[in-house]
């Protein structure tokens, strides 16, 4: 739990589809018009100067008192902690979960359950972050971030126990990366269809979307992929 | 015909007795196509007669991958699909976004920037809460106050026009500060419509607020306590018709809004009048603030509005989240960035879609004339709920 | 013979034609109007640009809904689809036939009573009585369409045209009881001999005769029928072209009879204000045709006003202000103008002063009333407070 290793295994240097295009311009040039002031000439900013660049730099947060207090309330569940951005962020032991959530609320007054997603990691092992974000009232408006790694095809355990809100943040985690969330009571998809395969924001899923008949021919399309890698109707990206 | 009291309004018990005609419930399918479920909300009713037994929102139908389109797009280009999802409060999304990724490289905004953007907001705020109102009260059958908020609407969408070119899908906001400076003379035009602004506000009041029947309708109506809400997740204005004074404008403050003066309007009853009353008074607070930004703008001139920003933009590889408060709630960006020139994966909280959440607990026990005043009350945008 | 042909075939002929076809143009320039009127209500201009003034949408309207097509839903039960219509239309005919329009009427030499049908001595009980058939039209095209939204609509109607019929009725009784009489024509004669119009001593029977009308017509603020924004379209959700147009040329034709009604019970028909008093004599010059229509459309205006100002109740509510509201008045209503024609004509005229007076008294209160209160939140700050 030192903060030695930042990025390595938790940020996988994505390789991008394809070359990455002309930097874009900072913002549009305004057109020359009599209404609008020139706008002064702009010195090219290099790109060092920034007063703060993180990334490089997240300290250990696992010594806070909150932190510690949830270790020590339920042992096991704080694998490391760190800050970034001034955010602090935990990851936990997918199976001391609900235990560590059951304590954040009651104890430590993290009763608003602000957002719950998931990210996919396409080439890690285990494939998905489940983030959570709680907010505390009591705390002086205290937010602190949760980290689960659940691997694909494994589950996750839901947390709509603790805050009734999580019901449709899992239900569309599971719709877009196919992360199932153990206990949920109502584990449905929700922005797409029921018979929709595929799960469109995976990260192997096709943007130009995949033809809707997959809906309509459930056995050419597999379980949780899109059309098959030789299908005809598969689109790739050039 | 008393005055209609809180709590007293519709909650029935269950129907006892044998069922009339071997039928207890229906099914009715209330949308996707229906005059006032705002979009394309379907919710499939089990009604007793007319008593709503369960809603089961049914959403998806708008539904375009505006997430999946994030992460293909550089980080300046993310910004005008932002404008698509709350679309008529395109400039919190527009802000709320540009606060993650400055939040994330570590720029800092000009403080002219800033005002600009906090007095688009609260234009944005107040044109969307007076769409709200338009559409709420419409909803219940009162139909004159729409043109009287479609008129100042217009006028805020005419000076969105002016400064930006764009009447709806603004794109108003760029990474570190704003795409292009004010038109002169541009403020002056944004005083004139909300110096006297006010007496619009009075206007809708005199239709509304103390109307019988619009009393009836709304009190009491889709009581929401603030101990639910805050499991539900719940926030803007129907977090404060509930009693709780919290706006992450005041409660994680972003841009100049320390600066500025305003209160935070709160209910009592949690109902759907208290709710309408939050809002209205929400528009005066944003009215406040408007003048208050525009003071400053006028007093400070300068040419400032964008802060050093590389011209490639890659954020450090990390986690970072930013909300504004957008006018149906918190709205926040949750950016997870890898170190490339396009977010890895950008999550929206869209209050709408949380909020919707909500809804059964709402409706359930109310008849379904009430129910169009239940999605009324939340005042959601289905481009947002689906995004 | 030709006298028997010409007043008992061909007159009564003409005049039923007259009607029917009058309702229906009378329908179409309502519409019209009632856009007009609202666009001054809401800040906005209404139909402007087919003819002068936009004169000329309604016809264009009409036109566009005759050529339109026709759907039946195909699970429909198709001849009560089709019935319905008529059923609610036909009332509306109907009793705008039993109405007379003015005294009488002198044309190339031949003198008739200005009414469509006969001056029956049961005239206000037949008008009761057809009116009610109305609700037949609505309940049925509600359960024909086979749909669940008109049901629902249906099953509103019902319930509602039905409960709002007894203040009504008893509305009309005090009507009944003033003017000793079923007879229309006689109502209004009853009026001209008491020297006042009824809606003196009949201010109570009035608005309730008024307000059950608004809710018989399904208009704003009880329109839940057909309430849009929840039903849809409530009972005519499954309607088009004609068939619909047909629904609509019914609520205004009802609109207009409700108003006569209203005019002939309580507003002396055709009668000038006061009609027994001789220097106001000179108003005699507008016809009496004039007189009964300018109050019609008077009332016609007060509907559209309404629409413009109210929202809609809801079911429940509604119920409660007809059964546990209205009915308790109109009962109470009943016994008092029954003790004041007992005590004579003079019992009339005290009860009209003081019903009158109290009424001013009421606006005089509401118009001394001090000005609410506007803090900067809202104006009903009691239930809004700001923090910091």
């Amino acid at each position: 739990m030192t903060d030695e290793k930042p990025t390595s295994p938790e940020i996988p240097s994505p390789a991008p589809a394809r070359p990455a295009p002309a930097p874009p311009a900072a913002a549009p040039k305004p057109a020359a018009g009599r209404l609008l002031p020139r706008p002064p000439p702009r010195s090219r900013p290099p790109l060092q100067p920034l007063r703060s660049r993180p990334g490089r730099n997240r300290p250990d947060a696992s010594g806070r008192p909150l932190i510690a207090s949830l270790a020590a309330a339920v042992p096991g569940a704080v694998l490391e902690a760190y800050e970034f951005v001034g955010e602090t962020t935990v990851k936990i032991a997918p199976e001391h979960l609900v235990e560590a959530c059951r304590y954040l609320k009651d104890k430590e007054g993290f009763t608003y359950l602000v957002d719950e997603t998931a990210v996919d990691w396409k080439d890690r092992q285990p494939r998905f972050d489940v983030l959570l974000l709680l907010h505390s009232f009591s705390r002086g408006q205290e937010r602190l971030r949760l980290k689960v790694a659940v691997a694909e095809g494994e589950a996750c355990p839901t947390v709509t126990g603790v805050w009734e809100t999580a019901n449709w943040m899992e239900r569309e985690a599971f719709d877009m990366y196919g992360v199932r969330f153990d206990g949920h009571p109502d584990l449905r998809r929700i922005l797409t269809w029921d018979g929709f395969q595929g799960h469109p924001l995976r990260k192997d899923f096709p943007i130009e979307g995949i033809d809707t008949g997959a809906a309509i021919y459930p056995d050419r399309y597999p379980e949780g992929g899109g059309p098959g890698p030789k299908d005809t109707n598969r689109k790739v990206l050039s | 015909m008393s005055e209609p009291t809180p709590g007293t309004v519709a909650q029935f018990p269950p129907l006892a007795g044998p069922p009339l005609l071997g039928l207890h419930e229906m099914e009715l399918n209330f949308g996707p196509q229906h005059p006032s479920t705002h979009g394309v909300l379907r919710l499939v009713l089990k009604v007793d007669g007319e008593r709503i037994v369960s809603a089961r929102p049914d959403i998806g139908y708008l539904h375009r991958g505006t997430e999946k389109l994030f992460e293909t797009e550089t980080f300046p280009m993310v910004i005008p699909h932002t404008d698509r999802m709350d679309y008529v409060a395109a400039a919190t999304n527009n802000h709320a976004y540009c606060l993650v990724v400055e939040k994330l490289l570590g720029v800092e905004v000009p403080k002219r920037a800033q005002y600009i953007r906090v007095l688009l907001d609260e234009m944005q705020r107040i044109s969307s809460h007076v769409l709200w109102l338009a559409t709420a009260a419409i909803d219940l059958g009162a139909i004159t106050p729409f043109f009287y908020t479609f008129r100042d609407r217009e006028v805020i969408l005419d000076l969105f026009e002016e400064y930006c070119g764009a009447r709806l899908t603004l794109n108003c906001m760029r990474i570190g500060g704003l795409p292009v400076d004010l038109t002169p003379g541009w403020l002056e035009k944004v005083r004139a419509f909300t110096e006297p602004f006010e007496k619009c506000i009075d206007e809708y009041e005199d239709l509304l607020t103390e109307n019988r029947i619009w009393k009836e309708r709304t009190v009491g109506i889709a009581v929401l306590d603030e101990k639910r809400c805050i499991e539900w997740g719940v926030t803007g204005p129907v977090l404060r018709a509930a009693g709780k004074a919290w706006d992450v404008r005041r409660a994680l403050p972003y841009e100049c809004y320390p600066e500025l003066e305003f209160d935070i309007p709160v209910g009592k009853n949690a109902d759907t009048y208290d709710r309408y009353l939050v809002r209205v008074a929400e528009i005066r607070q944003s009215r406040r603030i408007v003048l208050q930004c525009l003071d400053w703008l006028e007093k400070n001139p300068g040419t400032e509005i964008r802060g050093k920003v590389p011209r490639v933009i890659k954020p450090p590889a990390g986690e970072a989240y930013a909300s504004v408060e957008a006018p149906k709630g918190e709205l926040g960006f949750h950016l997870v960035a890898s170190g490339g020139n396009k977010p890895y994966r950008l999550h929206v909280r869209p209050p709408s879609f949380i909020n919707l959440q909500a809804l059964p607990e709402m409706a359930q026990g109310h008849l379904v004339g009430d129910l169009v005043a239940v999605i009324g009350t939340i005042d959601i945008v289905l481009g947002e709920v689906d995004r | 013979m030709s006298h028997t042909l010409l007043h008992n075939v061909l007159i009564p002929f003409i005049k039923g034609l007259v009607t029917v076809v009058a309702v229906g143009l009378a329908a179409g320039v309502l519409t019209w109007i009632e856009r007009r009127l609202l666009g001054r209500l809401q800040i906005r201009k209404g139909p402007n640009r087919v003819g002068p003034q936009g004169f000329f949408q309604w016809i264009a309207d009409t036109i566009k809904l005759i050529f339109k097509e026709d759907i039946v839903p195909s699970r429909a039960e198709k001849a009560l689809h089709l019935l319905g219509p008529l059923l609610l239309f036909t009332p509306a005919v109907v009793v705008l036939g039993l109405v007379p329009w003015g005294p009488e009427l002198t044309l190339f030499g031949v003198t008739t009573p200005l009414h469509a049908a006969a001056d029956l001595n049961v005239g206000l009980l037949l008008i009761l009585a057809v009116s009610t058939i109305g609700v037949y039209g609505i309940i049925l095209s509600g359960w024909a369409s086979n749909s669940k939204y008109p049901l629902l609509g249906g099953l509103r109607s019902a319930a509602q045209l039905i409960s709002y019929e007894v203040p009504m009725g008893l509305a009309v009784v005090s009507a009944i009881l003033m003017s000793g009489s079923l007879s229309m024509v006689e109502i209004i004669e009853a009026q001209r001999k008491a020297g006042v119009w009824f809606v003196f001593p009949g201010l109570i029977a009035f608005f309730l005769y008024f307000v059950s009308g608004v809710a018989e017509t399904n208009r704003t603020p009880f329109d839940l029928p057909e309430a849009e924004s929840e039903l849809v379209g409530g009972f005519h959700t499954e309607y088009s072209g004609f068939r619909w147009a047909v629904f609509f040329m019914s609520e205004y034709g009802n609109m207009i009879s409700i108003s006569a009604v209203a005019t002939t019970l309580f507003f002396g028909g055709w009668l000038r204000p006061f009609p027994n008093v001789a220097w106001l004599s000179f108003l005699d010059v507008i016809p009496a045709f004039f007189w009964f229509s300018g109050k019609v459309f008077l009332f016609l205006l007060v509907y559209i006003w309404f629409r413009a100002t109210f929202p809609r109740y809801r079911f429940d509510q509604l119920m409660a202000l007809g059964w546990k509201t209205l009915i308790p008045i109109s009962l109470g209503n009943l016994a008092l103008v029954a003790i004041a024609v007992l005590w004579g004509a003079a019992g009339l005229k005290v009860l009209g002063a003081v019903l009158v007076l109290l009424v001013a008294a009421g606006f005089f209160a509401v118009w001394r009333r001090p000005a609410r209160p506007r803090s900067s939140t809202t104006m009903a700050s009691s239930n809004v407070e700001v923090r910091a």
